[in-house]
């Protein structure tokens, strides 16, 4: 055979082979991961975790308070994220499609998508605790909600851009106000996607670290009263995995298991309900 | 008056925006004012005289950011051709779905498996290689000299690279999907084989989304925080060996926020984060604007 076309066709193999050892390379990473989250949070699950509260340095305990704390805060969070992102999507989607304002507000809001999450700690390190004086779990409520923002944005202008225009139509042709149509026909028609964006979105803030660890800190005790700094999941991690003791990595890693099976689940549970919803 | 309302809630997107850049630059002030340019290229970082310098955590957050990218482009570039190209079309869904899950991972995890596993995996099998094979090299061999301690710069660019393949993997292969059929038809009834189609149709056809993808994979390592922190080692001493432990903007932000015990301590430190802010906003932007080119292909979904 012609030398020519066999180098070419060896030239292709090779650069196959390397794109199939690329992914093989990419999956190893995940099954590391994962397999070290499982097997070392596995033998630290104990039920003393959701009895108790974080332990003094050498000393056995729970996250009870941790646990409280984080879902107290992802609660508030989504809370305020919520209602503010999904009218902001409506009016991107409804009354700035394909503008100049539109466009700007999109482009801003990607950008705030993937703005490292320890600059948005320091914002509302400025914004809410410099103010307050101290620390506080709704400072880190509020952190979240910023970061959670323009996940539900993105996701609900996508989704309300998805309800054909004729359903529009139809709801103003019988007279119905801009509003009511929006939240009789739209809403209900692209719930599917916002709440798919939810889900991601919350699946994103749980394991959020870095803008915790200046606005709500962390607190050894039960603090029910969000206006005290208040325990949460990932800064516990974050303080027991730099700590020197045994029992202490145990929980952290124990934590590390929950909050990654928590999410790896809310990931893949959003995915396949959008696709079966979408499908439908 | 409803227009109004949802109008606002969009207008606050972008006064979020304005508002974060504006605080930061307010509260670093004090370290602008006092230090100058200076903050930029001192390497002096000492919270008892209260001199504050940010070259350290400057150079480091760009050589672990360019260590991840250096890693990460070839690998996502490879997993986009195989999801695209190679992989059994049933394959591509799990596959595909298994990359992302990469993206989900909490960077804490990250960090914590960093410190646990990676660390000592890597100063007990890969740098004592690298200082016997490498070290003794000329020009290069200044990089992986010192201590096989598994903390530093290599292994925190390692993990970023990891981080980031996600997201540049994705975009990469909604770009390739997105190249006409009908180009890569006439590439093959030449003759061409997988390989060339690759690289004298599909790259030529979304070059700038490929530069976009990684501009985004860039702004994405830059401001990572938590996975680098566990595996940097916070140390304020400029060096230039990877193997030593180093910092990086995040890193020190995060590490030394609450004992900043001084006005001008903290104000240097919000001083960093106004820079890593200013940093990735142009970096993001950038990559906004390659691939706004393409249309509405963006793969970098939370």
């Amino acid at each position: 055979m012609n030398p020519i076309i066999v180098r070419r066709r060896v030239a292709n193999g090779i650069a196959l082979c390397l794109s199939t050892i690329a992914t093989v390379f990419g999956l190893f990473w995940l099954v590391w991961i994962l397999w070290t989250t499982v097997v070392k949070g596995a033998a630290a699950l104990k039920p003393q975790l959701v009895t108790q509260m974080t332990p003094p340095p050498g000393s056995d305990g729970g996250l009870l308070n941790a646990f409280y704390g984080s879902f107290i805060m992802i609660t508030m969070a989504v809370a305020i994220a919520t209602p503010v992102g999904v009218l902001a999507a409506i009016y991107l989607a409804e009354f700035a499609r394909g503008n100049r304002v539109g466009t700007v507000i999109r482009f801003v809001n990607d950008i705030l998508l993937s703005a490292p999450s320890i600059v948005i700690g320091l914002f509302v390190y400025e914004l809410v605790v410099r103010p307050l004086g101290h620390f506080s779990g709704y400072a880190g409520a509020v952190a979240l909600a910023l970061i959670l923002l323009p996940v539900i944005v993105r996701t609900s202008d996508e989704a309300l851009q998805l309800v054909p225009g004729p359903m529009r139509e139809a709801g103003l042709a019988l007279g119905l106000p801009h509003w009511k149509v929006t939240r009789t026909i739209l809403m209900r028609a692209a719930t599917t996607g916002i709440v798919t964006g939810l889900l991601l979105g919350i699946a994103r803030i749980s394991g959020e670290t870095a803008p915790l660890l200046f606005t709500a800190l962390n607190n050894q005790y039960w603090s029910a009263n969000p206006i005290t700094p208040m325990a949460n999941v990932p800064v516990v991690i974050f303080q027991y995995a730099m700590s020197p003791y045994d029992s202490w990595h145990a929980l952290a890693w124990a934590g590390a298991f929950v909050v990654t099976v928590f999410v790896l689940i809310l990931g893949i549970s959003a995915r396949l309900f959008f696709k079966q919803e979408s499908t439908r | 008056m409803f227009r109004l309302l949802t109008g606002s809630m969009a207008y606050l997107v972008l006064i979020l925006l304005a508002g974060a850049a504006f605080s930061m630059f307010w509260g670093g002030r004090l370290a602008f004012q006092t230090f100058g340019f200076k903050f930029l290229y001192s390497a002096v970082w000492d919270p008892v005289t209260k001199q504050f310098g940010a070259l350290v955590p400057i150079y480091g957050t760009i050589v672990s950011s360019a260590i991840a990218i250096l890693i990460a482009v070839p690998m996502s570039f490879g997993i986009a051709i195989f999801l695209t190209e190679v992989s059994p079309r049933w394959l591509r869904g799990p596959i595909g779905t298994a990359i992302e899950l990469l993206a989900a991972i909490p960077s804490i995890i990250y960090g914590m498996w960093g410190l646990f596993v990676f660390v000592p995996f890597m100063s007990i099998h890969v740098e004592p290689w690298l200082n016997d094979k490498l070290g003794p090299q000329p020009i290069i061999g200044e990089l992986f000299t010192g201590p096989p301690i598994g903390i530093g710069m290599l292994t925190a660019g390692i993990i970023l690279g990891i981080m980031i393949i996600p997201f540049i993997t994705a975009v990469m292969r909604d770009v390739f999907m997105a190249v006409p059929d009908a180009l890569k038809e006439a590439a093959i009834s030449l003759g061409a084989t997988t390989w060339e189609t690759i690289g004298r149709v599909s790259v030529p056809y979304t070059r700038t989304a490929v530069v976009g993808a990684i501009f985004l994979g860039l702004g994405r390592a830059l401001g990572e925080t938590m996975a680098v922190t566990f595996v940097l080692g916070n140390a304020h001493e400029f060096t230039k060996s990877l193997l030593m432990p180093g910092n990086s903007i995040a890193a020190a932000i995060a590490n030394e926020f609450t004992e900043a015990d001084s006005p001008i301590y903290l104000s240097s430190l919000i001083a960093l984060g106004f820079l890593l802010f200013v940093v990735t906003f142009i970096v993001l932007a950038v990559a906004k604007i390659l691939l706004l080119r393409i249309g509405r292909l963006e793969g970098a979904r939370a």
